[in-house]
Order: structure tokens, then sequence, then C-alpha cells
């Protein structure tokens, strides 16, 4: 976390994505994937005004198994309620109210929405304690508000704020 | 190629693009702006990834090593398709687009992107 | 089988374009059109990813990932201009 080494975790995934680009792991490439996550880091510190901790990975690798299942459920539902055609879908506006403040937490958190329950988030508001969301096919806005509450925001406070934060 | 991976390749393929399909189908047929933001986001950016992961099947079956390269545009859709959607949504309710929903209210105060 | 699932494969993909560039004609909103346009993209995508396989050439994946790159920051920067009626601030 020093001005040497700013954020130790980006350094890793941006090494990994340039072999990934490269589709190489020859000793040159692995070397210059390390520079190049060392120096990026470094030159865009002024834009991570905080920095990320991962305090439970378990529970974020967890996390991205529900949220992989939660996928391919969410899709194979908003498939059928296309073809089914307009007049089935019962659209709404719901607002969550949050109890997430890390902003990363927060993004991670409307990414997930926008990706899973037939949901997209629209808007945060100014407070960030609000989150105004749009689903497709939604009769008990509470219901919506409970699941992504208890899938999401849970793990998502565990990972990024520890237990009992805020 | 062996027989089973032609197979899984053949599934992964159509499925994918069936999706790709719905999510279009979507776009073309829901009534209003909100309800066509979700076909495109959700079902068009699974059809892509299951057909890069085909591509990424097939690639490895055919020699050379593994392929990865395709692990790697899957991320970047599933990480860019949310953040567009969102920045849509915010330019349809800043410029009051209608909705069949009945409208958000209260509406939360316009917040940073 | 793989071929024939191919050709299925583009079919269906290339119906999504039509549908999307029917979506990119009709409007009626300037969002509706710009969420065409990102389908579009996404599309072409597949497009290319099925010719490559079809092709067995892995060349057509690294424009693949530069239309990504493009299409994802052409759709932001016009959603931007929507909300800000600027686009550098």
């Amino acid at each position: 976390m020093n001005a040497w080494l700013p954020h130790p975790v980006v350094t890793p995934v941006l090494a990994i994505l340039w072999l990934l680009l490269n589709d190489s792991a020859a000793p040159g490439q692995i070397i210059l994937g390390l520079v190049l996550g060392w120096v990026i880091p470094r030159l865009t510190v002024a834009f991570w005004p905080e920095p990320v901790r991962i305090l439970a990975p378990g529970r974020l690798l967890r996390l991205a198994g529900v949220f992989l299942c939660d996928v391919v459920a969410a899709n194979l539902a908003v498939a059928r309620l296309i073809l089914a055609g307009p007049a089935r879908l019962r659209p709404a506006f719901v607002i969550v109210p949050l109890d997430l403040s890390h902003d990363i937490a927060i993004s991670l958190l409307a990414n997930a929405i926008c990706l899973v329950p037939g949901t997209v988030s629209a808007q945060l508001s100014a407070d960030h304690r609000q989150l105004l969301v749009h689903a497709l096919d939604c009769d008990d806005p509470l219901q919506l508000i409970a699941t992504i509450k208890l899938r999401y925001e849970a793990p998502l406070q565990a990972i990024f704020e520890g237990e009992g934060a805020c | 190629m062996s027989p089973a991976i032609e197979v899984l390749l053949s599934l992964l393929v159509v499925a994918g693009a069936a999706f790709t399909f719905i999510g279009s189908l979507g776009l073309a047929r829901l009534p209003d702006f909100y309800t066509r933001l979700h076909g495109p986001t959700k079902a068009t950016t699974v059809g892509v990834g299951c057909l890069l992961v085909a591509s990424s099947v097939a690639f490895s079956a055919s020699g050379d090593g593994l392929s990865l390269k395709e692990v790697l545009i899957s991320m970047f859709l599933f990480i860019t398709a949310p953040i567009s959607a969102h920045l849509l949504a915010k330019a349809a309710l800043h410029q009051c687009l209608p909705s069949v929903a009945p409208g958000p209210d209260p509406r939360p105060g316009d917040g940073p992107a | 089988m793989l071929n024939m699932a191919l050709t299925i494969a583009l079919s269906l993909v290339t119906g999504a374009c039509a549908l999307s560039f029917f979506r990119l004609l009709r409007g009626p909103s300037a969002p509706d059109r710009i969420l065409a346009l990102d389908t579009l993209y996404i599309n072409a995508i597949a497009l290319l990813v099925l010719v490559g396989i079809l092709q067995a050439s892995p060349h057509y994946f690294e424009i693949a990932v530069l239309i990504a790159l493009m299409g994802f920051v052409g759709t932001v920067s016009l959603a931007k201009f929507l909300l800000r009626g600027d686009i550098i601030e």
C-alpha cells in the first residue's frame, strides 16, 4: 500500500492480462508484463482515491461461482420473457436502499445487478444511499430488494468492509 | 477433432448464436426503451460469451496448445456491458423517455456516473 | 456436423444484425439508436468469431478485440454526450 507499490493486487492481474493478450508465456513476456503491472498502477495512482482491500478472498470466489450460475439462470429467464412477447411483461422501477459505503463495492453491485436477475441499475442517488433499478418482470418489489441484498450485497459487504462494518 | 468435441462445439455455437439472436429480437420487439435495454445487455453478452468459449475450444483442439485469448475478450465484454447499460439508462432517465412501467418516484437526484 | 452448426449460427447472427439495424433506423429516441449501435458491434464480434472458427484462422480474433475496445469507448462517449451535452469536461 506504499508509494513504491501502490496496488499489490493489480500488478499480477495486469501481468496475466498481458500474457493472455500475447498468448504466450515466454520469460521475456512475463518480465515485460510484470514491469507494465508495476508501472501502470504507479502512473494511474491519482485515479484511485482509496486503496482496494479484499478482506475475504474465499467469499469472493464463492460469490463469483454463485454469480456465474445466476447469469445462466437469468439469461434463460430473460430469453423466455422476450420470446413470450411484450404482453406478458410487468416492468417496474424499484429503489434499492444500499448498506454499502465503499465505492468499488457499490459499482461491483451495480454491475452484478445489470447482469443478473432481469434488472438494470439505472441511477445512483447523490448521497450513494439508493440505487434505482429497472426490472423487466417484477410483481413483488420487496422480494426483489430482499434477493439483491441477500445474494449480492451481503457478500460484497463482507468482502470489502468486513463482517459487522458500516 | 474427436466426435465428442465436435458435438460440444456445435452445441456451444448454436446456443451462443441463439442467445445473440434473442437479444436482438428483444431490442426489436419490446415496447419501451427500458425494457429494450435488457435484451442486449444480458442475452447478447452471454451469447457472445458462448461463442468465444466455442472458439477457445476449437483452437485448443486443433493443435498448438491452449488458446486462452478468448477469455480476455469475454471478460472485457462482461465488464463493459453493464457499464454501457447503466450509462444508457441514466441518459434515458435524463431525457425523460416514456416508459411502460410507472415512473420512478420519488426520483433520486443526479449522482456521479 | 460442425459446418452445419456454423451455418445455422451464422444465419442467426446475421438475423440479429438485421434486427438491430431495424432498431437503429426506427429509433425513436437517441438512446435507442445508441443501444442499437452497441448491439451491432457485439453482433459484429460474434460474426468475426464464427468466421474465425469456420476458416480455422486466429487472425479474425485480433479484429474482434479492436472492435470490442472501440465499440465500448464509442458507446460510453455517446451516452456521456447525451448526459452532459459535452464529451470532455
